[in-house]
């Protein structure tokens, strides 16, 4: 048996080959159950383009106020990055730094990795530095938090309600949008096809030399 | 069944690849993304103890100490979790309220019992159903993210109610105590090793067939 067909378990080590999948279909390892790999034709295509889509709201997601509260004549608006500036006046910098991390810089560093992974590769090139860009992508996906950060915003919002009334801004519907076009552009990025693509490419390279 | 280490063989934790392990080789780098893989995660049980111990240790000031104080005309009011948990049961956000019960005491209290229940059933080399605990450790990963809620809602809150010496919000030394309690918590759960569960249950097969050679 070659040694490239066969797929490691990552959770169980269970070495086991290879077999065809039909389309959208995924493959379970038949030892532990954990998810091997899927079959998404299209998939870093669709992860490219909603990469680019979620760099876009990302712009405006952080621009833009979330909410305005307004209490008897007083009104007070924020954006993210307001918020966590806010901590550190208040002398908690270490929650600053966490909020910051997880809903701005690491969400940030995976749509700009993945733009920069497969724009190139859409147009048959590979771009220097490409395993450290994946692995990039690999370190930050853990800690890029914004499906959470709504729920968040949802509780504070109801929270407020009680004392205040609560607008919301052009910046928290972007964020809402923000949420789905990450998750997807994330979902979509494959590994392995990722490697089929770029050894093609490679190949091709090697044959014109 | 065989594990990939046991046969010389090893897969890239960050982008799959397959390779053999060369003979004496101590630092592995993976030959397609150049990550650095180990046939099994380095020190994991040491490691996952440690992280889980500092977090058993945070998770007290973590309920006790205030996430929030509210200062106002009448004086201030300190919000514990559960004062959070309880604010919005009793107006009238009960759906929130069991989200925000279970992302803020039930995960990372369940998170650590399982993270200590599977160190223990590893070290202990237990072979009671495997399939299970490794569900129990992917449901572990996947859970832990959703207690930074709280986290959340103490930022927002902080830097929306800033009406001086009328309503102001200030985050509280418990929510120091509870964020680094979640993030001890997802590094307890990377630094876990779940290789380890089937390790033991593979040996006790190997022993099994050793033992029937013998009787034969």
């Amino acid at each position: 048996m070659a040694i490239n067909e066969l797929i490691v378990c990552e959770q169980c080590d269970l070495p086991q080959v290879e077999t065809p999948l039909e389309s959208g279909g995924k493959a379970f390892c038949s030892r532990c159950g954990n998810v091997l790999y899927r079959l998404q034709p299209d998939g870093l295509r669709r992860s490219l383009i909603f990469s680019l889509t979620a760099a876009a709201l990302f712009l405006i997601s952080n621009s833009f106020q979330i909410v305005t509260i307004d209490s008897q004549g007083l009104s007070n608006s924020t954006t993210l990055l307001e918020a966590a500036d806010r901590l550190i006046k208040d002398g908690i910098p270490s929650i600053a730094v966490l909020v910051f991390a997880t809903t701005f810089l690491m969400p940030a560093l995976e749509i700009m990795a993945l733009i920069y992974l497969l724009l190139p590769l859409h147009f048959g090139r590979l771009p220097p530095g490409l395993p450290l860009a994946f692995r990039l992508v690999h370190l930050v996906k853990p800690w890029a938090m914004i499906e959470v950060f709504m729920l968040g915003l949802l509780v504070t919002i109801s929270k407020l309600n009680a004392l205040a009334t609560v607008q919301p801004d052009i910046g928290l519907f972007s964020f809402v949008l923000l949420m789905f076009v990450v998750t997807v552009a994330s979902a979509n990025f494959d590994a392995r096809s990722f490697w089929k693509q770029v050894d093609e490419i490679q190949e091709l390279q090697v044959k014109i030399c | 069944m065989l594990t990939a280490a046991s046969k010389g063989i090893i897969g890239c934790d960050d982008c799959g690849f397959v390779q053999r392990i060369p003979l004496n080789s101590t630092h592995l780098k993976c030959s397609r993304c150049a990550a650095t893989m180990h046939a099994r995660k380095t020190n994991s049980i040491s490691r996952t103890w440690a992280l889980v111990i500092a977090a058993y240790v945070l998770i007290i000031p973590a309920n006790l100490m205030p996430v929030m104080a509210t200062g106002s005309l009448f004086g201030t009011e300190k919000d514990t979790i559960f004062g959070g948990v309880v604010y919005l049961w009793t107006s009238d956000s009960e759906v929130l309220a069991i989200i925000l019960f279970c992302a803020s005491i039930i995960i990372p209290f369940a998170k650590l019992f399982s993270l200590s229940f599977l160190l223990i059933s590893v070290q202990i080399r237990s072979t009671w159903k495997p399939k299970l605990r490794a569900k129990l450790y992917r449901a572990v990963e996947a859970i832990g993210r959703w207690s930074m809620i709280d986290v959340y809602v103490a930022t927002m809150l902080t830097a929306l109610v800033q009406f001086g010496s009328l309503m102001s919000i200030r985050a509280g030394a418990g929510a120091i105590a509870f964020a680094t309690v979640v993030v001890l918590t997802i590094f307890a759960a990377k630094s876990f090793d779940p290789r380890l569960i089937w390790d033991a249950a593979d040996r006790q097969k190997n022993d099994d067939h050793l033992a029937e050679e013998l009787h034969v």
